[in-house]
């Protein structure tokens, strides 16, 4: 018996409309339209697309209750083996939604596959177990995304082993007990003569690899520098004027401290993830402006800078987290600044 | 947000008490801190005993703006 396909697509790619109709409520349509189609004209006789899910970017976001529900419903009116979302490219509502499809699914027991970019803020929501794609990070490259789709979709559907170098998928990150010919001492010591040897070899645990960005060249003449104080503890004027959240930052602050000598009795912190106490009885305990302001009236450095910058760093996105410092460093750097003090709790 | 602000140009130091995610995320000059609910500061000292502690944390990490760096280092008291 064929195995049955489900798709889900947003409003754009179900053909409904573009930014005007991101609020369209979800539809279930046996015909299959758009990406969804384009995959299925690979299926041979053991697949069978039931049909598609066309739902609102919007309406996913902001009624995802009944977005969920109705994908589970549909889900078991249809019986599918397997749930394909997207692709979604670098598009966060859309991955958002397919990330949060797959979750109803692969609650149900479906085989969830879908495509992302690597930056999708989606991607992180099902990556651990669906398989998706890498895809570029806009639709002109759609072309290049399907194909990888329709291939995990066939395989995963017939048993077959898929690999994320082979088959081009992000890893999942799970690790899974295989037979291999060669116990594990024999494995490392293999290893380690290859490396010994400048001879190719592959790790069979690769690290998470992380972008590495080139130190700054110190500051020649602290005397003459302007130095900032930023933190990720959360460091607010008391009564948090700005709503600063105490977890999962959306935002970050910057407040004006060129007339305060210590920020005790004026800010607290407002973060979510450690014993307030300490840090509220003298919240340079987090944020130490009152030595640096003495090593400025000492002549130590140049100048403290007029405002420090704040954020909460608990459960914080680390896609936020990126575009906070990016956005304070620019501010920084126009501003002149020569050095920063960043703390974390 | 180490590395993004370090994308200017600038230097930057990260205070922080788990110096092994600072390490991992690739700041590139750590001063490691007392402790998480208090990095610059300690309630069971003093206070002028505590000051002082803070005094050379701050002074620590200002020096290392002013030590270049080619990786990923630690700034140990």
């Amino acid at each position: 018996m064929a195995k049955k396909v489900l798709f889900y697509l947003n409003q754009f790619f179900g053909g409904i409309g573009g930014e005007d109709k991101a609020d369209f409520e979800p539809e279930f349509r046996a015909e299959l339209v758009g990406p969804a189609e384009a995959i299925a004209k690979n299926f041979g006789d053991d697949l069978e697309a039931v049909g598609v899910i066309i739902c609102g970017d919007n309406f996913f976001g902001q009624k995802e209750d009944e977005a969920r529900a109705f994908i589970a419903q549909v889900i078991d009116e249809q019986q599918p083996d397997i749930f394909v979302a997207g692709p979604a490219f670098n598009a966060g509502r859309y991955g958002f939604a397919c990330a949060g499809a797959c979750q109803v699914a692969n609650e149900a027991g479906v085989t969830c596959v879908s495509g992302m970019y690597e930056e999708n803020p989606g991607l992180e929501h099902c990556q651990s177990f669906a398989w998706v794609a890498q895809t570029a990070n806009a639709a002109a490259q759609m072309r290049k995304a399907l194909p990888l789709m329709a291939n995990l979709v066939k395989k995963l559907a017939a048993g077959e082993e898929v690999t994320p170098d082979d088959d081009k998928y992000f890893a999942q990150g799970r690790r899974e007990c295989i037979l291999v010919e060669e116990r594990g001492s024999v494995r490392a010591v293999n290893m380690l003569l290859a490396r010994l040897n400048d001879e190719e070899f592959t790790t069979e645990l690769p690290m998470p690899s992380f972008d590495v960005v080139e130190p700054a060249a110190p500051i020649l003449d602290l005397s003459k520098a302007t130095i900032a104080l930023a933190t990720s503890g959360g460091i607010v004027p008391n009564g948090n004027p700005d709503r600063l959240q105490s977890a999962s930052a959306q935002q970050w602050n910057k407040y004006d401290i060129s007339s305060y000598d210590q920020l005790k009795g004026d800010f607290y912190t407002v973060h979510g993830g450690f014993d307030p106490v300490y840090c509220n009885e003298t919240a340079d305990r987090v944020l130490p402006l009152d030595a640096l302001r003495d090593m400025e009236k000492a002549g130590k450095i140049g100048k403290v800078y007029d405002f420090f910058y704040a954020t909460t760093g608990t459960g914080t996105a680390v896609a936020n987290a990126r575009k906070f410092g990016e956005e304070i460093g620019k501010e920084l750097k126009e501003a002149g600044v020569d050095g920063v003090l960043l703390t974390s709790t | 947000m180490v590395k993004e602000i370090e994308r200017y140009g600038i230097p930057i130091v990260h205070m922080a008490t788990i110096t092994t995610i600072s390490q991992s995320v690739g700041a590139n000059r750590i001063v490691p801190t007392v402790a998480i609910p208090y990095p610059t500061g300690n309630p069971n000292l003093p206070l002028e005993d505590e000051y002082k502690l803070r005094y050379s944390l701050v002074e620590r990490a200002v020096n290392a703006l002013a030590t270049a760096v080619d990786e990923p280092t630690q700034f140990e008291g």
